[in-house]
């Protein structure tokens, strides 16, 4: 169909020009600026100072606080990914089958992820404090005054509450995208299967779940970017608490404002962004292995 | 009738289910509302789990008639609509020649923007920061390209990938009508993403109309400043007026829940239809 | 290619009206002060507004908040060398040294020495040492005074008069000793149903502020400095007994709770409301308090005393200063303007109407009434600015975390005594 001459080449690679002007200004050049801030020491007002890998021997072996934050990320990364997307999903399906409230449904659920992370944080903080304490006045309430605790700072709860809080305000993301998963899945196949006395189980795991893969892996990588980034929401709810519910992005912000730092914030930076550039390739990598397991693709 | 039973006592079960879920996503926004409608002496009583009695307006006249808000506010409309327009058509024609064109180096460079997506920008703003004041647009302009760039990566992702589930028939048609590629882009192209084009502004309103750490850090002049900063300025005042914080935050959200009650319908039309099948 | 050229046009439309609003030109007869002090923004802006009717000069406040972003910003901009007129640098002396070595802030000692001496002996000099290098210090910066500070802060305790009447306990007799202070704090905990002690200790530098001060009055401040010069470990015995105060504090019961998760304004707000009998604050507390609860029956005091060994002294000496940017064309209009703010008619009445100490030497019934007898606390003030050497700031992190983390009851004095020295031979390599 089309010519591969050279000017036809050049006029197609015209159309990410605009996309690659803009990434390569402000996505490349500052990712190379820090990379190279991260191999000095100093505040970069005056003079700094080269201190090679130095930076990034102490961020991988040294530094316990920041594979602290790193284990916290992971963990809220980790009940983001099982227990917000379990919830999504159980809604999603329960929404699937009454047909007249879906919409309300759709609409409520999304409320959350439409208000911003720190009018989120700054909420379920007045609401979880131990003074005047709404929260625990409410499960006293409803009779369930024996679980009032010490929400943002108690050694097992804090960071359990910035997890939850952080699920409590995604799930409505990936409900949305597996309710509209689930609604591509053709009635035709639910049908067959039942007519061939497929019971429930067999139909969930047979067809829903392989036809949902594409959608769950989007719901995946959603998930964990969503999470790795969250921080301004930390911020707002406990300020960290004495480094429980410490995130790296949250250090990274923290080491950069007294400014005598920066050269290690973005090493910090740079380790995470490796991180994660693994996590995610792996996450691809699955889903696309998972796909070619059950063989079925919706286009 | 054992079956109607049964399928009365799922629907019910069912229903509680979400109706305590959905609860939960609603009960802090009315406690929100509910507050920002009380008095500080009522707060300070109840803390804003009783029915506000004077359904009392004056925290919202308090915050509407700043000017200053007014201006933060329009700025937020503002750079949120620039900002959302610049990455639809920028994104769409990156996607649309990612997923039809053939050039050089188009699988590296698509995997550098996957990877981007990825990643956030490590150590943050301050880079950029130092990069804008070298180009000397420390001004809208700044704003709203660096923010363009923010959402521009899973944008093209998101539309890639929907690009790559249309069928090919009605650009060879336009093609043999003699439209050239950009043509077949403008013509053919963005209609038929518009679904995905739901998904795509939604999800960058949200993010440039809650963004307030570049803004804060850029700005020095009160008539650039975005909706957030202002929040962030009621919250920081030297004494706390929790019903006013409420109001402001109630008013801050109103704008981006009308716009996604509008869209809505598109939105999940564009997720429906594919639009992130990856 | 028309279609191409028409989202060209279409995008440098939109490019050109978003620029409408450039940059305005440099006015020279405008100062820009950048700021974060939110409770003096009216008084302020009221000075500026008098100074431009003086003066003919334009004095514009900005402020910006909150004051994490603040600290960011001048940095952020020092990098880009954009900074204002005037500004103010939250951050440790370290930086403030950058600052001068990158040639951002002039020497202002010659202004301050002229007219044998006028401007600077009207200063406190507690509030002068805070931003002036001496000779031969160790940040590497030439010596001089880089700064002008406009008023003064002194961290106090600060007790519920009226608390302490219900409870039987003479209100003009504050506690002198930790042990006291844990007894009447748990007495009228008991009797009026409050908490004993709150703090906004959710900001770690008020945790600093106070073990400072402990640790000062345990070891006394040749040992503390010492430590800080790195010939002193933190696992050192007086340095546990320092750190095992906040478990003591803890074990007593007088914490509000949540005290590692407020924020200043939430713990001023409930020792406002009478919640609390005790509080650590500034001297800034004066106008929160009265405009919080203009009737709340208060009074000020220095540090419970834990040993007789040493004396007690307070954090302070600092309070807000500004620096004049170097590089600005309107430097001596900076540096004028300064001059008058600091001038005892405008110290006046920033002491009046914004309730803090003033900077320069005013007369006691010029003071704030609250404070008039807390500035003779001055003369013991220290303050990391006039220390030799400033710890680094991967120690206080870890000291502050660690303190945190005993408040919480997660971790023990020994424990963060041990991961505070880990981190102090791995920052001083």
């Amino acid at each position: 169909m089309t010519e591969y001459t050279t000017n036809n080449r050049f006029s197609s690679f015209s159309f990410i020009i605009p996309a690659l002007v803009i990434f390569a200004v402000f996505y490349l050049y500052p990712f190379f600026y820090s990379f190279a801030l991260s191999l000095y020491e100093g505040d970069g007002i005056s003079t700094m100072r080269f201190v090679g890998l130095n930076n990034y021997k102490t961020a991988l072996c040294l530094d316990r606080e920041w594979w602290r934050s790193m284990y916290n990320g992971a963990f809220i990364t980790f009940l983001a990914l099982t227990l917000q997307n379990i919830l999504a999903f159980a809604l999603a399906l329960g929404v699937n089958k009454t047909v007249r409230t879906n919409k309300i449904y759709c609409t409520v659920f999304f409320i959350l992820p439409v208000l911003s992370e720190i009018i989120i944080g700054l909420l379920m903080r007045e609401i979880l404090k131990s003074d005047p304490g709404v929260f625990n006045q409410i499960l006293g309430k409803i009779g369930l005054g024996g679980f009032a605790s010490n929400w943002l700072e108690g050694e097992k709860t804090a960071l359990l509450t910035t997890a939850l809080v952080h699920c409590w305000r995604g799930f409505g993301w990936a409900f949305v995208i597996i309710l509209a998963g689930l609604q591509t899945i053709p009635e035709q196949l639910y049908e067959a299967a039942r007519i061939d006395g497929a019971n429930a189980w067999h139909k969930f795991t047979k067809i829903t779940i392989p036809l949902l893969m594409p959608v769950l892996s989007l719901v995946f990588i959603l998930t964990i970017l969503g999470t790795m980034q969250v921080f301004t929401m930390i911020l707002a709810l406990t300020r960290g608490a004495g480094g429980l519910t410490e995130v790296p992005v949250m250090r990274i912000y923290n080491h950069l404002r007294g400014g005598r730092l920066i050269g290690y914030a973005c090493t910090e930076g740079v380790v995470l962004g490796v991180i994660l550039i693994a996590v995610s390739f792996v996450t691809l990598y699955i889903s696309k292995q998972m796909r070619k397991h059950y063989g079925v693709l919706p286009n | 009738m054992y079956y109607q039973t049964k399928k009365i006592i799922f629907l019910l079960v069912l229903h509680t289910f979400l109706i305590s879920v959905a609860l939960s996503c609603i009960g802090p926004f009315i406690w929100m509302i509910n507050t920002s409608l009380q008095t500080e002496t009522e707060f300070s009583d109840s803390h804003g789990l009783k029915r506000a009695e004077s359904f009392n307006l004056s925290n919202y006249k308090k915050v509407l008639v700043d000017k200053k808000l007014w201006v933060y506010f329009l700025n937020s409309l503002f750079y949120t609509f620039i900002t959302v327009t610049l990455i639809v058509f920028i994104s769409s024609l990156a996607a649309y020649a990612f997923s039809r064109l053939d050039f050089p180096f188009k699988n590296t460079i698509f995997l550098m923007f996957l990877t981007a997506m990825m990643i956030p920008l490590p150590a943050g703003f301050v880079p950029v920061y130092v990069l804008l004041n070298k180009l000397g647009l420390v001004n809208r302009v700044g704003y709203v390209l660096a923010m363009t760039n923010m959402g521009l990566s899973l944008s093209i992702y998101l539309l890639k990938t929907f690009f790559d589930t249309l069928p090919r028939d009605l650009e060879d048609a336009a093609h043999i009508d003699g439209c050239n590629k950009l043509q077949i882009w403008w013509n053919v192209g963005l209609p038929l993403t518009a679904p995905a084009l739901a998904v795509v502004i939604v999800f960058n309103a949200l993010n440039v109309w809650n963004e307030f750490v570049l803004a804060s850090l850029m700005f020095t002049e009160d008539a650039l400043m975005p909706l957030q900063v202002g929040l962030m300025e009621i919250y920081n005042r030297n004494i706390i007026q929790h019903t006013l914080v409420m109001a402001a935050l109630t008013i801050a959200a109103v704008p981006i829940i009308i716009l996604y009650l509008r869209m809505q319908k598109q939105f999940i039309k564009g997720l429906t239809a594919g639009a992130v099948f990856g | 290619m028309r279609f191409y050229s028409k989202i060209i046009c279409l995008i440098v439309v939109s490019v050109l009206f978003v620029s409408g609003c450039g940059k305005k030109p440099e006015q020279q007869n405008k100062l820009v002060v950048w700021h974060w002090l939110n409770d003096r923004k009216d008084a302020l802006d009221q000075l500026a507004e008098k100074y431009t009717e003086q003066t003919g000069i334009e004095v514009e406040f900005k402020l910006f908040f909150p004051p994490d972003i603040y600290a960011q910003k001048v940095i952020a901009a020092a990098r880009a060398g954009n900074l204002p007129d005037i500004f103010g640098i939250l951050a440790e002396k370290l930086t403030i040294a950058s600052f001068v070595q990158a040639g951002h802030i002039p020497n202002l000692l010659p202004y301050m020495n002229a007219d044998y001496g006028r401007w600077k002996n009207s200063f406190y000099p507690q509030t002068l040492d805070v931003v002036s290098f001496q000779e031969n210090n160790t940040y590497g910066a030439p010596a001089g005074i880089y700064g002008v500070p406009i008023d003064t802060a002194i961290m106090q305790f600060v007790y519920n008069k009226a608390l302490f009447k219900k409870s039987g306990i003479d209100p003009d007799t504050p506690p002198t000793t930790i042990n006291e202070f844990i007894n009447y704090a748990n007495v009228i905990r008991k009797d009026s149903h409050v908490y004993g002690f709150t703090c906004g200790w959710g900001e770690s530098w008020m945790l600093n502020c106070l073990v400072t001060e402990w640790a000062i009055n345990v070891m006394g401040e040749e040992k503390f400095l010492k430590t800080i010069s790195g010939e002193i470990p933190y696992t050192d015995e007086e340095w546990i007994e320092v750190f095992s105060l906040f478990e003591k504090l803890r074990r007593s019961g007088i914490l509000a709770p949540n005290v590692t998760a407020l924020y200043n304004k939430e713990s001023e707000d409930s020792f406002a409301r009478g919640k609390a009998a005790f509080s650590f604050n500034g001297s800034w507390s004066v106008n929160v308090y009265r405009q919080l609860n203009p009737s709340l029956d208060y009074a000020f005091f220095p540090l419970p005393a834990v040993s007789t060994k040493h004396p007690v002294k307070v954090w302070g000496g600092g309070g807000s200063s500004f620096m004049v940017n170097a590089k600005s064309p309107r430097k001596e209009k900076a540096i004028n303007f300064l001059k008058w703010i600091t001038a005892q008619q405008q110290q006046k009445f920033l002491a009046k109407e914004t309730n803090n100490l003033p900077a320069i030497r005013l007369s006691k019934e010029d003071l704030p009434e609250m404070l008039q007898t807390t500035i003779d606390d001055l003369g013991k003030s220290t303050h990391p600015n006039v220390w030799p050497h400033n710890e680094d700031s991967r120690v206080i992190e870890a000291l502050n975390k660690g303190l945190q983390q005993v408040v919480m009851g997660i971790k023990t004095a020994q424990q963060i005594a041990k991961e505070i020295q880990e981190v102090n031979i791995r920052v001083s390599k």
